[in-house]
């Protein structure tokens, strides 16, 4: 900018009107071609959204034409072919493990996110952000096979504790099973997962609560929790609430954790601890798929059709909820 | 300032998130067969050769590893040719083989008349060859303390896995184990959560040897809700390993050092071996009126010094192909395949059981026939 600046100055007070009109015109040009690509980019999303709904529609199709008897003949479906019984017991666990998963996970990360922001000293702070950012960076593979091979026997004594001793609450409903590839092991597996993306996002809107509503709070005599709970978390509800749709967005979907710990079973149990009972639509089409037939994949793909649905409805409630507040935290 | 920088700590959880998504895709992962390469062991090499040119195949996951040990070997013997196979199911590589997609493939279950016929037209004016190529135990594994060996009568396995016997010092389980301290312990039942030809194998034999007690029809899904399952032959493995007082069902090669049980035939109890596998496969006659290359195998479970528990898949192929390069390619492959190399190399890689000589024969006979004119 500033050589194209130097040079018009070196062409003198004369030529000094037509220089700025022709930088006008070229910075238009390149103003032009970044508003196409911006809009291209947006466009492209819209297309690509609009591409993989396409794309579920038309591969389920046949799952979705066929007769129950054509269905019925595929080992792993209800003996009545019914797509809606099959899909179903796998909706209910995946909207399951997703609300274990958040319901462990957020007040874990509002309390990392508040020490974050408030508590800690800014040295260790900065350590800590960081180390949670490096939590989201671990494949979930990787979190499978820790939640397989190295978490879940060691889970086999909580979980039967917890159906010893709360065992009248439907979730803790015993026996715990052994060894524990239960729904309970998989929503800490989850939560684990969730964390850093939830942490990440409170701790950002805690940090941006007004400096003046903080002192204000402290001034009038408040200790560090009341201002807090004053000031810091009235102004983030809304932030918390939109970091916990993203987690749950990602734990709606999450297949490779959930296929490698849990004992599947397609029953609306809510007994957490007991093997068999339930599974999720993502684990559930990389299990199948790979020995399933033409209209096996097809059927699979209806079950990604649902997921696809209910994740669409979840980010949309999520949106609302968020607007909402927006407009209540503004007031 | 550090707003920024927060912002772009945000920016890379972001995106590190979505890279961690990316591995989710259960289609390249490396867990899924073919994923990723499996290595191979290094195989005796056959007298080099010179067939030259590509092969395609799918089919059977099970056939993988000692697929890709015969592949291995053939290739190294034949640095000209190139054999591929997709391990997408036995369902997917019969409908490929049947349109032509692939040349070879490999299924558990032998084709149906239907197929059959559809085989025929597609192989014309060839014949149709299916080969018992791949027989290999199936073990069914526990974990229990201080307790290596088990033997279980056919009824009594079906009663643990149906859930009518639910302990192990149950008076069945003991009336087979006679001197053997049983401890008191519920049985833990682990199978395969992914549709699959163990599981098929698996409850075939229990539907034929006990049917009183397995009143369930031969399934590669299984056929009980609920329940201790895992995906596939390692995490059946893992579960059972996990566990105490867990019992499954696994490829023999894959056993680890679980105990395993031996399967009571009459008086005498036999424990999964690559030999007594290969004792029932040569006890079992071959189906009559399916053609000359067509070998399929109609398994006698109940052979008097066999073991019941074997998953025999089989390798499918014409005798000719629209081009002769590719016949003269299968004929060399399935050759390398049914000679001592190469069952060696499928033994080594898969566990798989040696060819009887009787039944190995009839392959070689198969074989030769495949690229001669019809």
């Amino acid at each position: 900018m500033s050589a194209v600046a130097g040079r018009g100055a070196a062409q003198g007070v004369a030529g000094g009107a037509t220089t700025t009109l022709r930088r006008t015109r070229r910075a238009d040009l390149g103003g032009r071609a970044f508003r196409g690509l911006a809009v291209g980019s947006g466009a492209l999303i819209l297309a690509m959204l609009a591409a993989v709904a396409g794309f579920l529609l038309l591969e389920a199709a046949p799952a979705l034409t066929a007769s129950p008897a054509e269905l019925a003949a595929l080992s792993w479906m209800p003996d009545d072919g019914s797509l809606w019984r099959y899909v179903g017991p796998l909706a209910f666990g995946t909207v399951l493990a997703a609300v274990l998963a958040l319901g462990l996970a957020v007040p874990v990360s509002v309390g990392i996110a508040l020490f974050i922001s408030h508590y800690a000293p800014r040295r260790l702070a900065d350590v800590l952000g960081s180390l949670v950012d490096l939590l989201a960076a671990i494949p979930s593979v990787v979190y499978g096979l820790w939640g397989a091979l190295w978490l879940a026997p060691r889970l086999q004594g909580p979980w039967a504790w917890l159906a010893d001793h709360l065992g009248f609450v439907p979730l803790f409903a015993g026996p715990a099973s052994t060894p524990p590839r239960v729904m309970a092991t998989v929503g800490v597996v989850l939560a684990v997962m969730v964390l850093p993306i939830v942490t990440a996002v409170s701790r950002e809107v805690f940090l941006a609560t007004p400096r003046l509503h903080e002192e204000a709070a402290l001034a009038l005599g408040a200790t560090r929790w009341e201002m807090v709970r004053m000031a810091v978390l009235p102004f983030g509800r809304s932030g918390v609430v939109s970091a916990a749709m993203l987690g749950l967005g990602r734990a709606l979907g999450e297949t490779m954790a959930v296929l490698m710990i849990l004992g599947p079973g397609l029953t609306y149990s809510l007994a957490l601890l007991q093997v068999g009972r339930h599974q999720t639509i993502a684990a559930n089409v990389a299990l199948q798929f790979p020995e399933a037939n033409a209209l096996g994949v097809s059927a699979l793909i209806a079950t990604g059709l649902v997921l696809f649905v209910i994740t669409l409805a979840v980010n949309s409630a999520a949106r609302w909820v968020v607007a909402r507040r927006a407009v209540g935290g503004a007031r | 300032m550090a707003r920024r920088r927060t912002a772009l700590a945000l920016a890379l959880v972001l995106v590190a998130t979505a890279t961690a998504c990316g591995s989710d895709d259960p289609l390249t992962h490396p867990w899924r067969p073919g994923g990723a390469g499996t290595p191979v062991p290094a195989t005796r090499t056959a007298p080099p050769g010179d067939a030259t040119g590509a092969l395609a195949g799918a089919g059977a996951s099970s056939q993988e590893s000692a697929m890709q040990a015969w592949i291995a070997g053939f290739q190294a013997a034949n640095p000209g040719a190139t054999v591929s196979y997709d391990p997408i199911g036995s369902g997917g590589g019969r409908t490929q083989f049947l349109e032509g997609a692939v040349d070879l493939a490999g299924t558990d279950t032998p084709l149906d008349a239907d197929e059959l016929a559809a085989a025929r037209a597609r192989c014309a004016p060839g014949e149709v060859v299916e080969l018992p190529l791949y027989a290999s135990p199936i073990a069914v594994v526990l974990r229990l303390e201080g307790i290596e060996r088990l033997a279980l009568s056919p009824a009594t396995l079906a009663g643990v896995f149906a859930g009518t016997v639910t302990r192990w010092d149950a008076p069945e389980i003991a009336a087979d184990n006679p001197g053997v301290a049983l401890p008191d312990l519920p049985i833990t039942p682990v199978h395969r959560s992914d549709e699959s030809g163990t599981t098929e194998t698996f409850t075939a034999y229990l539907a034929g040897a006990a049917p009183a007690a397995w009143p369930f029809a031969p399934s590669g899904t299984w056929p009980l809700a609920g329940g201790q399952s895992a995906q596939g032959t390692s995490g059946v493995v893992q579960t059972v390993a996990d566990g105490e007082g867990t019992i499954g069902y696994a490829d023999a090669s894959k056993a680890g050092g679980l105990g395993t049980v031996a399967l009571r035939m009459g008086d005498a109890a036999v424990p999964a071996s690559p030999e007594a596998a290969a004792a029932l496969v040569a006890a079992s006659p071959v189906v009559p009126d399916r053609g000359p290359t067509s070998l399929v195998l109609e398994l006698d479970r109940a052979a008097a010094d066999g073991y019941p528990l074997v998953l025999v898949s089989y390798v499918l192929a014409c005798t000719a192909y629209d081009d002769a390069a590719t016949t003269d390619l299968v004929a060399a492959f399935l050759a390398y395949v049914a000679s001592e190399a190469g069952q060696e190399a499928a033994a080594q890689a898969a566990g798989v059981a040696p060819l009887a000589p009787g039944l190995r024969a009839r392959v070689l006979d198969a074989v030769a026939r495949v690229g001669e004119r019809t």
